[in-house]
């Protein structure tokens, strides 16, 4: 009887319970602000410098002459040629070594999978620059492993390991390894054992449980742990320019070259942006090939 | 989809986890065709012996035989049987017909036979026409089909259930309950059915084991456990039930100092229960032959919809201290009379439905 009355006068206490809700999204959306101000001043600045920087040519006027070099030089080419073998092939040995270790550690009880999880992370938190290092000690050709090789007589030549492709591989691959095998560990650990038994139950054998039922519930898991091992090594410095010796030439070594050696910023600015417009496009198909927002979370 | 069930011989199984006995020499039989009900509180060891029919608990010694064949040492996806699993365990990367059509795809049934014997199955589950979904577009209770449709489109002749409705809502549950009764009598598999909740175990099955403690207690009949448990465990299990305490001595029984009859013979002297279900009682004034009657105080008076459940302290000089429960169904007679709190009453229990337990 009162509705007209109410109307008019506005709905009992709406405003003010309207205005609680929004000082609540206010106060959510402040807790963003110095991430927003860090982002924009560290990522979204520079790389707007970067574009500029680009398209200064060497007589300091705006020209296309950085993109154009890239695109006519051959040994630009070759530079990325091998900057995708290296990165392919380390993602791919990567998922080769990690995907068995990943599911056994999936299979184990808690307790034990923590454990194995520390001696994936301990290497994980210890600098890159040590672990590098380690590996040069270790397969240089007077290192630990060609002396105790050779000492025992299980190959007669020093094998050179390092200062190479494989060299490269190997460091690389180590350093990558987590970052594949964490996303997947995630995703393993949250496939519903019961789905085994209930395969197994149904007539399937371990092998054609695993392959029909736990590989492709794991592929989310995997897909990201791929995506984030790919695009890491595209854009890698340390490990290629120590293990590599000068014979393996990756883009971000070539970064490196224009500014230290030829002081030429543009060509830099160039080339760091063709890599992260390459590295967008394939996180953009690789998005269309797997719902993105599978990638990255649990199954 | 009619098939034989295959009858199951379970010649005593133990298994062990360290110092505890998960399962401790239990031997049954499971006719064929016959519905049966695994029932005991958690942690009893129905789900460990679920699992040893399965195949996916391998005991430490024992037999268990389907029909005359020794399965002991096959692996599970040797076993050829049904088994809807707590929760459903449903793959969730396949849609419903893919789910469903998996046992026969790996059974190597050509396509068309799949397609035939999946729709037969989702029909049988009352799911047709759903073949296309995912299952995460499923709810609970469709689920549940599924995971049983998947269970029987192979016409498996044992059908294992571990708890199936324990995530359905009660009225889905119950209506559940009524609906794998009437699949299990129209399919005539050998079901073993695993659950904690004794009333589903009351109105689904042929015959129920209680299992508590890695021991089976009783095996027999929904009628004949719940009017003569074998022991004070599942006289409290299952059903309702107040335990008085009463003493024997001279094959006479006695509660403090009333004597009680009973129907069955007293063969020894000792400290016993006396089972009474509280539906059983009713509000006397005389005392007629062949009946038991109770002083006592109301001590509660509570409205539960379909009866009236009456909190009865006993006469404390006569009865010892105890308390009795009774229910007045709704809609009787005796409602319109029904005591107050606080006021007295004698309560009657026929010799015919006093029953005696250690």
């Amino acid at each position: 009887m009162n509705s007209t009355q109410n109307l008019s006068l506005g709905r009992i206490n709406e405003g003010k319970l309207n205005q609680l809700d929004r000082q609540e999204r206010y106060t959510l959306f402040g807790l963003t602000v110095p991430y927003l101000v860090l982002v924009f001043g560290l990522i979204i600045l520079p790389i707007g410098w970067l574009f500029y920087m680009s398209f200064i040519g060497r007589d300091e006027t705006l020209s296309l002459d950085n993109y154009r070099r890239i695109w006519e030089s051959k040994a630009y080419l070759r530079i990325f040629k091998t900057t995708f073998q290296i990165s392919i092939l380390t993602t791919l040995l990567c998922a080769v070594l990690g995907y068995p270790l990943t599911y056994f550690m999936s299979q184990l009880s808690k307790k034990w999978a923590n454990i194995c999880l520390i001696g994936v992370l301990i290497p994980f938190w210890t600098s890159l620059l040590v672990r590098t290092y380690a590996w040069l000690v270790l397969l240089q050709k007077k290192g630990l492993i060609n002396t105790l090789a050779v000492d025992w007589g299980f190959w007669s030549e020093p094998i050179k390991f390092v200062h190479n492709t494989s060299g490269t591989l190997i460091g690389m691959v180590h350093i990558m390894l987590p970052f594949l095998i964490l996303p997947l560990y995630a995703n393993m650990r949250t496939i519903d054992k019961d789905c085994l038994k209930a395969a197994a139950n149904l007539g399937a054998t371990p092998t054609r449980a695993f392959w029909t039922v736990f590989f492709p519930l794991s592929l989310p898991g995997l897909f990201a742990g791929l995506l984030i091992v790919f695009v890491l090594c595209l854009g890698f410095y340390v490990t290629p320019a120590l293990l590599g010796g000068g014979k393996v030439i990756m883009v971000a070594m070539k970064i490196s070259d224009n500014i230290e050696l030829y002081y030429s910023w543009g060509a830099a600015s160039a080339l760091g942006v063709v890599l992260l417009v390459v590295t967008m496009i394939i996180l953009f198909v690789a998005s269309k090939l797997v719902p993105i927002d599978q990638v990255g979370s649990r199954s | 989809m009619p098939s034989d069930g295959l009858s199951i011989s379970i010649k005593d199984i133990t298994k062990t986890y360290g110092d505890f006995f998960a399962l401790k020499d239990v031997s049954l039989e499971v006719k064929s065709g016959e519905f049966l009900t695994l029932l005991g509180p958690s942690g009893s060891g129905k789900t460990t012996l679920l699992m040893v029919l399965a195949g996916f608990t391998r005991p430490d010694y024992g037999s268990v035989k389907f029909g005359t064949e020794e399965v002991i040492l096959k692996p599970p996806h040797l076993r050829d049987i049904g088994m809807v699993f707590q929760n459903y365990a449903l793959f969730p990367h396949m849609n419903v017909e893919q789910n469903v059509g998996y046992p026969q795809k790996l059974r190597g049934v050509s396509k068309e036979k799949i397609k035939e014997t999946v729709n037969n199955a989702l029909k049988t589950v009352k799911l047709d026409g759903l073949g296309h979904r995912g299952v995460g577009e499923l709810s609970g209770g469709q689920r549940q089909r599924v995971a049983l449709a998947r269970a029987i489109v192979f016409q498996p002749k044992i059908l294992l259930m571990d708890e199936p409705l324990s995530a359905l809502d009660k009225k889905l549950r119950e209506e559940m309950q009524i609906e794998l009764r009437q699949l299990h009598d129209s399919l005539n598999m050998t079901t073993v059915y695993v659950t904690h909740d004794q009333k589903e175990a009351l109105t689904m099955s042929d015959r129920i084991a209680v299992i508590n403690d890695g021991g089976l207690m009783q095996l027999d009949t929904p009628n004949v456990i719940y009017r003569s448990p074998n022991n004070a465990f599942i006289a409290d299990f299952i059903g309702e039930s107040s335990l008085l305490s009463v003493k024997v001595s001279k094959k006479t029984a006695y509660l403090g100092k009333a004597k009680i009859l009973v129907e069955h013979s007293l063969e020894k002297d000792g400290d016993f229960s006396l089972v009474v279900r509280p539906e059983k009682l009713f509000l006397t004034n005389d005392k007629p032959v062949d009946i038991n009657s109770f002083t006592g105080t109301v001590e509660e008076s509570i409205y539960q919809g379909e009866s009236q459940l009456l909190i009865i302290r006993l006469n404390p000089a006569s009865h010892g201290d105890q308390l009795l429960r009774m229910r007045i169904p709704n809609g009787s007679a005796a409602l319109s009379e029904l005591p107050l709190i606080g006021s007295k009453v004698t309560v009657g229990l026929k010799k015919s439905d006093s029953y005696l337990v250690e």
